[in-house]
Parts: C-alpha cells; sequence; structure tokens
C-alpha cells in the first residue's frame, strides 16, 4: 500500500469506527470483517449489519518492531488477534499496554484511534483499537 | 468426465541462479540466466519448448514492469510460444509449476518450461515490505499495522501458548538452515549461526528476531517438462512428477479455523500423496516454505510428518538435518537459501531434482534419495501447492 | 420548556508529563512554577490521539449515561476545539461517524480558544427549545498546542468532556445562560502557525477575569440569583489560580470550587477545561444542588450557565466512568517520550 485514495478509508471508514460486522439472521452467526455470504446457511442466509460490543479477549498478540513507512512512528506496538465476546476475531493494535503486560487471554475493550496517516497532508485514519478492560471505575469510585 | 487421459510426465532439466543481492542483474537477465541454464542442461533447443509459464509475484511494485510472460518468452528467444505468468503472492512458482504440469500431463503440450524470477532489490527496504504485504488482507490486516513478520508471530504466539514450544527451537530450525545453506553453492546466506546469535539478535515481531526471517533476495528458477514416455531422449535421469497438487485458504488470518494450522497445506498434501499413491514414510527429504522458522514447523506437521502440536519436536532433536529421519530443507530454505517471492516454488522443485540425482555439495547429499517432496506456499497459507517427485 | 443535561462523559488520556520534568529541560525552577500555577502535572495524549479521538471516546461515555437515547435521535454534533487535526474537514463529522449519529444530524465544529464548547452547549440548548432537534451534542476536546519552552508547556494538556442536551431526562436543567464577549488580543494563533502566542500577565485582568466575573454577574443578575443560591461554581481553569481568584472574587468560598479544580493534577484541557471540571461536579453533586458554571475563551469571551442537578442524577453519573477515574488512570513519561507523543522533532 504505497498510497491510498480517500476513496478506500471511506469505503470501510463505518465498519472501521464502530466495528460493525454482519450477523446471519437465519443462523446466528457474526462475522468479522461483514461478509456478503453465510458460509454455512449459504442461499438460505440473510446477512444483516450487527455491531459488536468491543469487548474480547486476546487470542495472539506480537510486538512489531519493524513496521511499514506509515506505522513506523508507533514502533514498537502491539499487535493482536482479538477474540470478540461474540465469536469472531479481529486484527487490531493494543495500546494503553506495555509490551510486557501483554499476555493471551487479557480481556480488552474496543477504543476509537489515529489508525494511521500517510503524510502530513493527507487524509487521517482512524479506527479501532483496544486497550486493556478496566472496569475498576464501577467499583473504585 | 475425462477429455484427457492423464500422462505421467518427467522433469528433463533444472536451473537456478544463486539467491541474494544481484546488484548487476535485472529481472530479465536473472530469467535469462536460469533459463539458458536449464536448455543448455537438457540439450534442446529453445524451438522444442511449445509453451512457457512463470512464476512472478509483483514485478510491478519490485521493477515497475508487468507483462511478465512475454517479457521472459521475448528474453529467453522463445517468442511466438504461449507464455503465462501466474501469481499467488510467494506461492507464484509453486503454482506455475503446478500449471505447467497440468499441461504435459493433459497432453495438451510436450515440451513445457516452468520459471519463477523476482528481482527485489531494486526498491528499498521498506517499499518491498509494502508490496510483501499485498499477499494479506489488505483492509483488515495490512491497515491495522499488520506486517507478514507480525502474522507469523501471532502464529507462532499461539502455537507457544497451545503446544509449549520455546523460542530456542525456533532458534535451532535457523541455526539448521544456515549450516544447510553454508554448504550450497547458490545460498544467499552461507554463513553458519550459533544457536546464541539467533536467539538474541534483534526482534523484527516478537517472539520471531532477525534470524526467524528469510532475507529478500533476487534470483531465478527454471526447470523444464516432458511426458515421461519421451523424457529418456533428453536426459538419462529423468525425475517423476509423482503429483502436483494445490489449495486455497481465507487471506485472512483471522477468518482461520485454526491460527497454528495451513489449512492450505494440509488438503494440498493429502491429494497429493493421493495421486501419487506414496506413503509419508517414504519420502526421503522435504523442502518447506519456511518464510518464518516457525514456518518449517508448521509445515512439518501440516504435511503430514508429525501430530500437531509435535511437529518442533522433530526440529529440537535436529531429526531435520541431512542424515536426520526427515531432512528439511537441504539447501538452505527460505531462510538461508534466500526467497525472491516468485522464483522460490521453482527453485525448491530444482533442489529436489538435484537431490534425487545425487548432484549437490557433499555435506548436504542425502544418500539415495529416493522421493522428495517440495511445499510452497503463498502469504500466511492462503494458497499451498505441495509437489512429490521420484527417481525415473 | 425545560432544557438541560441528558448525558455526560469525560476522557483524559493516561500519560502525564510532571512540571519538574518539563523545568529541567529549559532550566526552570519548578518549585517556583508549580507554586505560581497551581498545577504539578499535566495529561499528554499518545501518538496516536487527537482531538478526534478525544472527543469520540468523551461523546461514547455521554451516550452511556444518556441511557435510552438513540444515536439517531441526536439532531446535532458540535465540537469545540483548538486543535482540530483538519483545518477544513470537521472532526465533528467523524464523532456524528463513530457514534453512529449519523446521517440525519447536523454537525459542525467551532473554534474560541476555551469557550466554544460551551457555545456548542448553547446552541443545542437553543435548537431543543425551539423544537427543531430532540437532542444535541456538544464536545470540548484539544490536544493543547505550545511552543516548547513557552510558560504554556507547563499547562496545556490534553481531555475532552462531551454534554448531550436535551429537553426530557434531565441529570441537570440549565436554568438560564448568559455570555459577556468583546475583541481581546490576548492569546492567538494565526493560520498555518503551529503554536498559539498570547500576551503573558494581558491575559489576566482585561482578559480572564473582566469575562469570567462580568458573565457570572450578568447571569446572576439575569436570572435574580446570588452566590448563596449555588453549592459549586466552576470556572474555565488556566491554572488553578485563576479559578479561586475569580472565584473569590465574586464571594465564593474555596469549598464551592474545589470539586471542579482538576487542572492541579492534569492541566489545562483548553476546550475541555470548564466542561471537565462541570463533569467532576456532576459526579459527586445531589439532586437539587445548583451549579454556576462560567466558561473562558480567549479572544475574549464567556458563557455563564445556572444548572440544576435532578434525581437523575443517581443512577444515571454510574453508567460510566467518572473524571476521577481518568484523573487517576496515569503513566508518567519523560520530556523525551513527551516531545515524541507531541511530535515536537519537526527538524
Amino acid at each position: 500500500m504505497s498510497h491510498i485514495a480517500p476513496p478506500a478509508h471511506w469505503r470501510r471508514a463505518k465498519e472501521r469506527y464502530r466495528l460493525l460486522g454482519s450477523k446471519c439472521e437465519n443462523c446466528g452467526s457474526t462475522f468479522f470483517p461483514p461478509t456478503k455470504v453465510c458460509p454455512k446457511c449459504r442461499r438460505k442466509g440473510k446477512i444483516a449489519q450487527t455491531e459488536f460490543s468491543g469487548k474480547g479477549k486476546i487470542y495472539s498478540y506480537t510486538i512489531i518492531h519493524s513496521a511499514p513507512k506509515m506505522f513506523e512512528k508507533y514502533t514498537p506496538y502491539i499487535l493482536a488477534l482479538v477474540e470478540l465476546e461474540e465469536g469472531p476475531k479481529v486484527m487490531s493494535q493494543i495500546v494503553d499496554c506495555k509490551p510486557e503486560e501483554v499476555k493471551i487471554g487479557m480481556d480488552v475493550e474496543a477504543c476509537f484511534r489515529k489508525l494511521f496517516e500517510q503524510d502530513g497532508e493527507g487524509v487521517i485514519s482512524y479506527g479501532f483499537k483496544f486497550r486493556p478492560a478496566d472496569n475498576s471505575w464501577k467499583t473504585s469510585y | 468426465m475425462k477429455l484427457y487421459k492423464k500422462r505421467d510426465v518427467a522433469i528433463i532439466s533444472a536451473a537456478a541462479t544463486k539467491c541474494g543481492e544481484h546488484w548487476d542483474k535485472g529481472l530479465k537477465d536473472l530469467a535469462w540466466e536460469a533459463g539458458v541454464k536449464a536448455v543448455e542442461e537438457a540439450g534442446i533447443s529453445g524451438k522444442d519448448i511449445e509453451y512457457l509459464v512463470v512464476g512472478n509475484m509483483s514485478g510491478g511494485m519490485f521493477v515497475g514492469q508487468e507483462h511478465i510472460g512475454a517479457l521472459v518468452a521475448d528474453f529467453l528467444g522463445l517468442n511466438p510460444i504461449p507464455s503465462l505468468r501466474v501469481e499467488g503472492a510467494c506461492a507464484s512458482g509453486g503454482i506455475a509449476f503446478f500449471q505447467g504440469y497440468m499441461a504435459v500431463a493433459s497432453g495438451l503440450y510436450d515440451i513445457v518450461a516452468v520459471g519463477g524470477v523476482e528481482k527485489m532489490t531494486d526498491v528499498e527496504q521498506e517499499h518491498a515490505t509494502t508490496a510483501l504485504s499485498g499477499a494479506m488482507d489488505f483492509e483488515w490486516e495490512a491497515y491495522f499495522g499488520a506486517t507478514f513478520p507480525g502474522i507469523y508471530a501471532l502464529m507462532a504466539r499461539r502455537y507457544m501458548h497451545e503446544y509449549g514450544l520455546k523460542k530456542e527451537t525456533l532458534a535451532k530450525v535457523a541455526v539448521k538452515n544456515h549450516y544447510h545453506g553454508s554448504m550450497n553453492f547458490l545460498a544467499h546466506f552461507r554463513n553458519r549461526i550459533s544457536l546464541d546469535e539467533a536467539l538474541y539478535a534483534p526482534m523484527v515481531a516478537d517472539p520471531l528476531g532477525k534470524y526467524d526471517c528469510c532475507p529478500i533476495s533476487d534470483g531465478a528458477a527454471l526447470v523444464i517438462l516432458a511426458p515421461l514416455e519421451i523424457a529418456r531422449k533428453y536426459t538419462d535421469t529423468p525425475i517423476i512428477v509423482k503429483s502436483s497438487a494445490m489449495a486455497s485458504d481465507t487471506l485472512s488470518l483471522l477468518k482461520r479455523r485454526d491460527i497454528c494450522t495451513l489449512d492450505a497445506t494440509v488438503h494440498a498434501a493429502e491429494k497429493a500423496f493421493r495421486l501419487a499413491h506414496i506413503e509419508r514414510s517414504q519420502v526421503n527429504l522435504i523442502e518447506v516454505h519456511d518464510c518464518f522458522t516457525i514456518a518449517e514447523i508448521l509445515a512439518i506437521e501440516d504435511l503430514g510428518f508429525a501430530k500437531k502440536g509435535e511437529g518442533w519436536k522433530m526440529c529440537d532433536e535436529g531429526q531435520t538435518y541431512v542424515g536426520g529421519n526427515l531432512p528439511v530443507n537441504t539447501d538452505g530454505g527460505l531462510k538461508a537459501s534466500g526467497h525472491p517471492v516468485g522464483a522460490t516454488g521453482v527453485k525448491q522443485i530444482v533442489e529436489i531434482v538435484k537431490q534425487l540425482r545425487g548432484e549437490v555439495e557433499r555435506g548436504r547429499q542425502v544418500n539415495n534419495a529416493e522421493v522428495g517432496l517440495a511445499h510452497n506456499v503463498g502469504g500466511s497459507g492462503a494458497t499451498a501447492v505441495v509437489t512429490i517427485l521420484a527417481r525415473g | 420548556m425545560r432544557v438541560g443535561i441528558v448525558g455526560y462523559g469525560v476522557y483524559i488520556p493516561r500519560y502525564r508529563i510532571r512540571v519538574e520534568d518539563i523545568a529541567r529541560v529549559w532550566g526552570h525552577d519548578a518549585g517556583s512554577i508549580k507554586s505560581g500555577l497551581d498545577v504539578i502535572e499535566k495529561s499528554v495524549p499518545s501518538l496516536d490521539e487527537d482531538t478526534a479521538t478525544l472527543a469520540v471516546e468523551a461523546a461514547r461515555n455521554a451516550l452511556k449515561r444518556a441511557k435510552d437515547v438513540k444515536p439517531s435521535e441526536i439532531g446535532a454534533v458540535y465540537v469545540g476545539s483548538e486543535s482540530h487535526p483538519y483545518a477544513v474537514k470537521p472532526t465533528a463529522a467523524t464523532v456524528a461517524e463513530a457514534l453512529g449519529i449519523v446521517p440525519n444530524t447536523t454537525a459542525a465544529d467551532l473554534e474560541f480558544a476555551c469557550k466554544a464548547a460551551t457555545a456548542g452547549i448553547q446552541a443545542c440548548m437553543g435548537l431543543v427549545r425551539g423544537g427543531y432537534i430532540k437532542y444535541g451534542m456538544s464536545v470540548g476536546a484539544d490536544t493543547a498546542q505550545c511552543a516548547p519552552g513557552d510558560a504554556l508547556e507547563y499547562t496545556a494538556s490534553a481531555g475532552a468532556a462531551a454534554y448531550i442536551i436535551g429537553g426530557e431526562n434531565l441529570v441537570a436543567e440549565i436554568e438560564d445562560t448568559f455570555s459577556y464577549t468583546q475583541d481581546v488580543p490576548d492569546f492567538w494563533r494565526r493560520e498555518g502557525s503551529l503554536y498559539p502566542r498570547h500576551g503573558g500577565r494581558f491575559t489576566g485582568e482585561p482578559a480572564y477575569f473582566e469575562h469570567v466575573i462580568k458573565a457570572s454577574k450578568g447571569l446572576m443578575e439575569k436570572l435574580g440569583t446570588n452566590v448563596s443560591d449555588y453549592n459549586y461554581v466552576v470556572f474555565h481553569m488556566p491554572n488553578g489560580k485563576f479559578p479561586l481568584r475569580a472565584a473569590k472574587i465574586l464571594g465564593f468560598t474555596t469549598e464551592h470550587i474545589q470539586p471542579s479544580l482538576v487542572v492541579e493534577v492534569i492541566g489545562n484541557t483548553y476546550s475541555g477545561s470548564s466542561l471537565l471540571g462541570l463533569a467532576a461536579v456532576l459526579d459527586v453533586a445531589k439532586a437539587g444542588e445548583r451549579i454556576l458554571l462560567t466558561s473562558y475563551g480567549s479572544g475574549a469571551g464567556s458563557d455563564s450557565f445556572s444548572i440544576r442537578v435532578t434525581d437523575l442524577i443517581e443512577e444515571r453519573r454510574n453508567l460510566a466512568p467518572p473524571v476521577k477515574y481518568y484523573v487517576e488512570r496515569k503513566e508518567y513519561i519523560d520530556y523525551a517520550l513527551y516531545a515524541r507523543n507531541r511530535c515536537l522533532y519537526r527538524g
């Protein structure tokens, strides 16, 4: 991806901003990224849009030290495969977390961050990342 | 209903360039070098070749050149034969072989050349990385900061979690491949490395360090196929293509059933063994797609040479060295011999052919090898090609 | 028809830098700066945070507290900031998109130094009361800019506060509002400049105090209220000293203003400042209590609001993290990391 034109950002922006995936109303399966057909139900399936809760667990992770140019200034960063509580997995960065703190099975929640800027003058890409889930505010305050 | 009776196919010649940073050679020069070596070896005239298939991943992004099929035919002096470029990321070479094999097996053509070529070092590393990242899902992986080492690191981390693999075993894979590569005149890297060098190298994508990752190489390879019945006209040592099978999977890792298994490899291997009527125990050596050290371990399992979760033990115990129970990547693998992406699948075939003929350098020759297997993967496992070869 | 706050939410990035760490770089005396400003540390955004991301986080928290409000019922989104990521392309549209408020809504970015978002609240009040929309949202968010080495560097921080304004299910009723505005060159940033400039001590008497005091007095005169009618007072907080002094001038006690003074530990969040102070008060206020809120924006103007907390506050405030949670959730960084996060290395 040398240069990404504005329509390519825009086309998927809703899904990236709000973690929108799809759901088969026939069998109840959920999918991320959004799909056009339910692989289980095929023609019988009925695909609708669904918004995921943003809650999940780290399924696997890595610390990226060597990154493409547009991600270079964020290195080292944590890249993870997050298993959403609804089932599907998403690939995302983990923020507000030190590399030595990340673990498989860790509870995480979606947040809204800048994904990258191609240059100082171009379109800014926003979307979901995940951070360690912290519910301490519900009991401590 | 089958229209054709499948013919037996043989490889009558096989050649590869040295892999590495060929500052003085462009894409056409590399293709020409491999092509001329193969044609000379078979002692045939270019006029005998009826069809050319070339594997190339990204001429457009690496050297600004597309239309590679006709280009290579032109440069090898093969015009006006039909010529096709195929692309399946790092499996482009394997796919090219699969296509060439079908062309001969089907009876449509007799003499078919299968090449693979990639010129990667004309762009800065970050551009090469960018071009390679085109093999993963752009919208949902690369867009979120995924890199290729990163994708394989996610597999490695999960595998470590599930099956108790240690980083030290990954390092052993690299040490073994550098050891094999050190005896291969055509390898990109011919230096041996110590376990500590591999283990404490700078991180690329934790847990994968510098020595867990294959290099960016220039290189080309070419093999010539013929129906087995006429193969001895050209060579005393035809190598029989027992089978070649290909399978696909989701491009993105996040949609996989299990990220510690490359299902495309499993499917391609099952089919290849079934078609070849060969048992795993009959295989004397394998060339697997070790773009990262973890990939070699996954390949050993997914090809059926070890149970899931146990392949790493073979690497840990040193069974994968030449002389071991199952020599793996006797040329140094992608790690040491190099990974000119579109050429790699053909280069692996060349290595198996030379091994079965008993023609490789002393020290890395597998004695009396009868059957060998080549395994080529595209992306993080969306494409896999498995080819089984045997001495004629 | 009543109008007021249906939901509120805040967000503060987790990184902090201490005054000492900034002072050491420039050879300043940290002790006198801390006592002069009443600020000991400030919040710093991550490299991947900007005004739009802070605004979205705060807005999502506001929506949680607004409970039954559907995003599609929000008919206006305003984002007040002086650090909008784009000079042209609205942050408000990004916020509306990220919350699913789109497409049947109006949206705009507002700029009036540190008080744009209170102007946004007034706009929402008007639209709600006029019957044009059911709910409106105003967000104050900034990743405050300051030149390295400038006195502002000790306070310019990052944070956001979002308010959903409506006519029913209020957690706090806005009884009235009053504004006071004049053309005063106390602080500015020219188009294309990276950092704002300011008039030093000129930002005090003729600017901050003139407007904050006059707007507050004007509101109380308009409503016929006086200091004793209010349980809390909240002002814009460029530092810890100014709001305290303004409170004293008006006759309020330290107890009136203390619950809103988050500036000491997070710094001046510019457009988020007075609204973060208000949120801190809403986190602790009891039903029936009254709050006087007066923002300040350089250039210069103040919007003053008289707010009365309703019974609903008790069940709603626990639906999203309080200001105190964000204040205490922190990780210290040194000046080098701060410079990296704030992209001060421009060469």
